[in-house]
Order: structure tokens, then C-alpha cells, then sequence
């Protein structure tokens, strides 16, 4: 979006082309006279005023936005790598200050790292299966099928339901002898029944599977809207020219979503990096931790066990990750979007 | 003209063959696409007629229709006192911080989209990494401070934060909007003595009556499922929400799914009713600030 252009605020009307030298008096003097304007005095006064005004406004307007988001979301997350440096148990005030050791002590626990490496293969899944499923259903769906309107409403249905109903329902059918287990059975599929819950080493992957579920359909909204503006004109083009389908979506379609699945990519790892509420009421992070995530963790040492310095140098440690993925991101991957953005405005 | 004749005689056999082939892959498509969005429905009808089932029905046959068909589950659910406490509780915390957050998101998306003044875009920019940080991530020091302000086990507690946390979020939506209104309606009202503020509350804000619903619908979604926030600051059950008192419920009646399953689907009834309604403006909401590269 184009920045507005700056109101002129020098004592010369804007679209006069004065050479520097001839700035001063004379010049407005003799164009104020023209105009049988106020003299040049007023008017400077009641542009400074115009000026003053336009600085309270907007104060005033962005006052209440500044102080909620100040004190409730930048504040907070101060504060957070501030009482990282302690060992505090949130209760009096922090004073046992040990420096870098609760970081230390988090990259040395291997739950803390498995935590670490469950969020990385949530993502790692999440970019492999579930944003290329979603990519495929918009793809569908763009091809004019009738009903498309009320297949995307069924889609997206999971996103509007919380994380919390999401787990308890997926417990359930997931539990053993449950709607999952009935259903492999009834399909002659007896041996890939699993405890898919209490067994350590899958219940990452069934956490990943409602995770997809949850959010596969918001990322299908997102390419859907990407797709629909694709001008039909060029794959049609490209169809005249003898393309298969498979070809115009490889040097068509998906060259002009780039920045619609850089984006859905970007937001797919930023979530995963936060899973909590799903991992929390479906397994607790457990058994024996195969499912922990980083938050999870996190507010497990914070109010479960009163280590506030611990849990806070946990969530610094979060942040940074987003961070660094959000600046990485930014630098790398986006700024070929903004670039392209700005040379078809023709710059 | 003769050649041309020959090129359309010599195309026609291939053609057809490529319509058949194109009318089979659509039919694959259809196909394919519904047997998704079935799936995809499977656990929401399996929540909503397990509700109607006992639970010895669940443990033998949870695939067919309810047979017979329990209504007690959900009936004596609806006739106990926690769950419409529960249900005002979200209700109350949703309606709160959705009326702060989008008042106060659209005065500061006014300022970024309709003035000119330096630090501008640096303002912005803060304003917009906050989508980085959830609440996750400052919930701590959150905690803290609402238990310095004595708001724990307040509705206000939540809602406070949450309408924070939802700032970047419709400003980043307002914000174009706003700005795509003409400017010579500003300046046509400036010239007839209208302030800034009187121009927004009297002109800007009922021409943007859609982007206003989009973002409060998402600000009262996002409110309804909360789980983080009302777990760490409502301790007591009686402020609890809905996504508080599923879990809890749930935990309470491990054996008794049906009763599980029946109150999980009372709490997403509202949630589903407000999609039904709201379908076109939460999706609008959430693809516009996403699909601009």
C-alpha cells in the first residue's frame, strides 16, 4: 500500500516550483497578495494550528489501542525476559537472580528438547501433508464444481469449533474400541489398530492428524481465495497452448500462488511453534512425554510447578524462535512478494 | 477456409476423447471432494449423535444411527444450572472484549489509514508483530499482573488481555479498508466543518459496516474458544467458560462418553449457529489480510 503523501508543512503552497535560494518572504508574500488570502502571518498561525490539531487527533485516537497493547501484550512480554532470570516461584518478588542458568538448564533437559522436537515435527508434517492436502482440495474446488460453496463451509467447519472440543471428540474416537478402531475393524484393517493415544511412539502422529483436521480447512480457504484471483485467462492460455492439466498448475497456478502458500506456510509454523490447547486436554503432553510440546512444558513447570523464572525463560525462549523465523522469513522469503508487489505497481 | 475445414475435421476425434476423459476427472474430483468433506464431518456428527446414544451403544456400534435414541443426555444437560452459567460466563467475557477491542482497534486503524505523520509505520509495524506473539507466550507475566490487579477469577481478567491480544489482528484488517474509502468524502466533510472524529464516527464508521462485522465476528470466535487465558485466571468454577467446563466435564465422566459427547456438542452449538450466519464475513476476515502478498 502506498504510503499518503505528506502534507507540505514549509510557508510555500504546494505545486509552486521555488528555487531554494528564493524561499523566504517575497515570494509567498507576492502569491498571498495574489490570492487577496489572510496575510502571510494568520496563515502560518492557523496552519501551525491545523498542525497541533492534527497531532492530538491523533493522540487521542491511537491512546486507548497504545496503553491496552502496551500494558497487556509489550509489557508482558518484558517482563517475561526479565523474571527469565530468575528462580522465582511468582509468588513474592523476584529476587534470587541466577542469569543464564535457567536457560541453560532448559537446552539440558531432554524433556525440554523433546518438547523442542515434537514442535519441529508437528511443522515438518504440517508442510508435508497437511498444506499440500489443503492445496489440493482448493484446487478442486476452484475447478467450478457445483456444491463448491457448501464444500467449503463443510472444510472449514473444524476451524470455527475450539482446540478443546477438537481433543475431547478426537479422545474419544480415538480411545480404544472407540469410532476409529470400530471403523479399521469393519474395514478388514484389524492389524493397524494401535493404542493410538498411549502409545509414545504414535501419538505424535495422532496429535498431528487432529491438528490437521482443526486447520487444514483454513488453509484451503486461503489457497481457495489465492486461486480465484488467478486471472482463468492464462491457464486457459496455457491450455490452448496444449498444456496439460498437470502443466498449468506447475508453471501456472502455482508460480502465481507463491505468495499465498509463502504466507499459509509462514502461518502454519508460527502455530505449531504455540500448540498448547489441543496437546493439553488430549494427552497432557504424556505418555511419558512423547507428545509434550513447548507450551505445554512451559505452563506444566509454570503453575503446576511454581517455577515462574524456569517457565518464563522457556517462553523467552519461544519468542526467539518465532522471532528469528518471522525476521528470517521476512528478509528471505516475503521480500520477494513485497518486491514483485511493488514493480506491478510499476515502480 | 479449406484448411481450416481440415484442421477442425482431423481435431474432432481427439476432442471427444479428451471430453470423455475430462468428464471422467471431473467425476473423480467430485468424488475425491467428498469423500473429504465427509471425513471431515465425522467427528462433529460422531459428537452430536453419540449425544443421542447411551453409552453401551457407543462401546458396540458407534458407527450406525442412535438406536434407541437417547435424549436424556442432552436434556438433563440442559437442565442443569453449571452449563447456562458456563455458557453466560463465555458469553459475558466474548461480548466484553469484542466491544473493546474493535472500538479501540478502528480509532488506531483510522490514524494509520487517514493520516500522514511521521513514526507512522514504525507504530504500525509494532502494532503488527504482535500476531507473532500469542498468548502463550506472555501468559506468566500476564498472570502476574492480573492477580496484581486483582482480577483473577474476574470476567474482566480475561477479557482485558484477550481484547489485547486481538488488536493486531483487526487493525490489520481495518486498516486497509479504511484507507480504500475516498478521501474527498473526508475532505468534502472537512470543508462543510466536520472534525476528524465527528468524520469517523458519522461517515467512516457506517460505511464500513461489513469489515466492522467481519472483525467483531472474529474477535467473538477467537473469545468463545479461548482455553489458555480463562484456565490460568479463572480458578473458581463458577467463572468458568464452556471450553473450561468441557474439559472438565469430560475428565468427570471418563466412562460415561455419551454425556461427554452431549455437552461437548451443546457448547459448540453456538459457535456452529454463528458460522452458519457469519460464514461469509469470517472467511472474508480471515483471507483479506492473508492474500494480499
Amino acid at each position: 500500500m502506498p504510503p499518503r503523501p505528506v502534507r507540505p508543512t514549509a510557508s510555500v503552497p504546494a505545486g509552486q516550483a521555488v528555487p531554494p535560494s528564493r524561499l523566504a518572504e517575497p515570494v509567498s508574500v507576492q502569491v498571498d497578495k495574489r490570492r487577496r488570502g489572510p496575510g502571510p502571518r494568520d496563515r502560518q498561525r492557523a496552519r501551525r494550528s491545523r498542525v497541533a490539531r492534527k497531532w492530538v487527533a491523533i493522540g487521542l485516537f491511537l491512546l486507548p489501542a497504545l496503553a491496552l497493547y502496551c500494558l497487556l501484550v509489550v509489557a508482558p512480554i518484558f517482563q517475561a525476559f526479565h523474571y527469565s532470570g530468575y528462580k522465582w516461584n511468582g509468588l513474592s518478588s523476584p529476587t534470587n537472580f541466577v542469569g543464564l542458568d535457567n536457560f541453560k538448564r532448559a537446552f539440558q533437559d531432554d524433556v525440554f528438547r523433546g518438547a523442542l522436537k515434537h514442535n519441529g515435527i508437528i511443522i515438518a508434517l504440517s508442510l508435508a501433508v497437511q498444506l499440500p492436502f489443503a492445496l489440493g482440495i482448493a484446487w478442486i474446488l476452484n475447478q467450478r464444481l457445483k456444491g463448491r460453496a457448501l464444500l467449503r463451509v463443510l472444510f472449514f467447519a473444524p476451524f470455527v469449533l475450539s482446540e478443546v472440543v477438537a481433543a475431547v471428540v478426537w479422545s474419544l474416537m480415538l480411545q480404544p474400541k472407540g469410532l476409529a478402531d470400530h471403523t479399521l475393524d469393519a474395514a478388514g484393517l484389524h492389524s493397524v489398530i494401535h493404542d493410538w493415544l498411549a502409545d509414545p511412539s504414535i501419538v505424535l502422529y495422532s496429535v498431528f492428524i487432529v491438528v490437521s483436521w482443526k486447520y487444514f480447512g483454513f488453509h484451503m480457504v486461503l489457497y481457495l481465495a489465492g486461486l480465484q484471483q488467478i486471472p482463468k485467462e492464462l491457464e486457459e492460455a496455457a491450455a490452448i497452448d496444449g498444456a496439460t492439466t498437470r502443466q498449468i498448475f506447475r508453471y501456472v497456478t502455482l508460480p502465481l500462488l507463491g505468495p499465498t502458500i509463502r504466507i499459509s506456510v509462514f502461518l502454519s509454523i508460527i502455530g505449531a511453534i504455540q500448540l498448547f490447547d489441543l496437546v493439553w486436554v488430549m494427552t497432557g503432553g504424556g505418555p511419558v512425554d512423547a507428545s509434550n510440546t513447548m507450551a505445554v512444558y512451559m505452563i506444566n513447570h509454570g503453575f503446576k510447578r511454581f517455577e515462574f523464572g524456569y517457565a518464563s525463560a522457556v517462553a523467552v525462549i519461544m519468542l526467539m524462535i518465532s522471532l528469528v523465523i518471522a525476521l528470517t522469513y521476512q528478509r528471505f522469503v516475503l521480500r520477494r512478494d513485497i518486491q514483485g508487489a511493488l514493480t506491478t505497481q510499476g515502480r | 477456409m479449406a484448411t481450416a475445414d481440415t484442421t477442425i475435421a482431423r481435431r474432432r476425434p481427439g476432442a471427444t476423447g479428451r471430453r470423455v476423459r475430462r468428464i471422467g476427472a471431473r467425476t473423480l474430483l467430485y468424488v475425491v471432494a467428498w469423500i473429504a468433506a465427509i471425513a471431515t464431518l465425522v467427528p462433529i456428527l460422531y459428537a452430536i449423535l453419540g449425544g443421542f446414544r447411551d453409552t453401551g451403544q457407543l462401546s458396540t456400534n458407534p458407527v450406525a444411527l442412535p438406536d434407541p435414541w437417547v435424549f436424556s443426555n442432552y436434556t438433563g444437560i440442559l437442565k442443569s444450572s453449571t452449563f447456562w452459567h458456563q455458557v453466560w460466563n463465555s458469553t459475558l467475557i466474548a461480548l466484553v472484549s469484542t466491544a473493546l477491542t474493535v472500538p479501540v482497534a478502528a480509532l488506531a486503524a483510522f490514524v494509520f489509514a487517514r493520516f500522514a505523520f511521521r513514526g507512522r509505520e514504525v507504530f504500525y509495524t509494532i502494532f503488527t508483530l504482535g500476531l507473532l506473539f500469542p498468548v502463550a507466550i506472555a501468559i506468566l507475566p500476564i498472570f502476574i499482573m492480573v492477580r496484581n490487579l486483582g482480577l483473577l477469577d474476574n470476567p474482566l481478567g480475561v477479557a482485558l488481555p484477550q481484547a489485547a491480544f486481538g488488536l493486531p489482528m483487526t487493525i490489520i484488517i481495518l486498516r486497509p479498508f479504511f484507507h480504500s474509502i475516498p478521501s474527498d468524502l473526508q475532505d468534502a466533510a472537512a470543508i462543510d466543518g466536520c472534525g476528524p472524529f465527528r468524520f469517523f464516527v458519522r461517515i467512516l464508521l457506517p460505511l464500513s459496516r461489513p469489515v466492522l462485522a467481519t472483525v467483531s465476528v472474529l474477535a467473538i470466535v477467537g473469545s468463545w474458544n479461548a482455553f489458555l487465558l480463562p484456565l490460568v485466571v479463572l480458578t473458581d468454577s463458577g467463572g468458568w467458560t464452556l471450553p473450561l467446563g468441557v474439559t472438565n466435564y469430560s475428565q468427570q465422566y471418563t466412562t460415561d462418553t455419551a454425556k461427554v459427547l452431549a455437552f461437548t456438542t451443546l457448547s459448540m452449538v453456538p459457535a456452529l449457529i454463528f458460522y452458519a450466519f457469519a460464514e461469509r464475513q469470517l472467511i472474508r476476515g480471515l483471507t483479506s489480510g492473508a492474500v494480499k502478498g
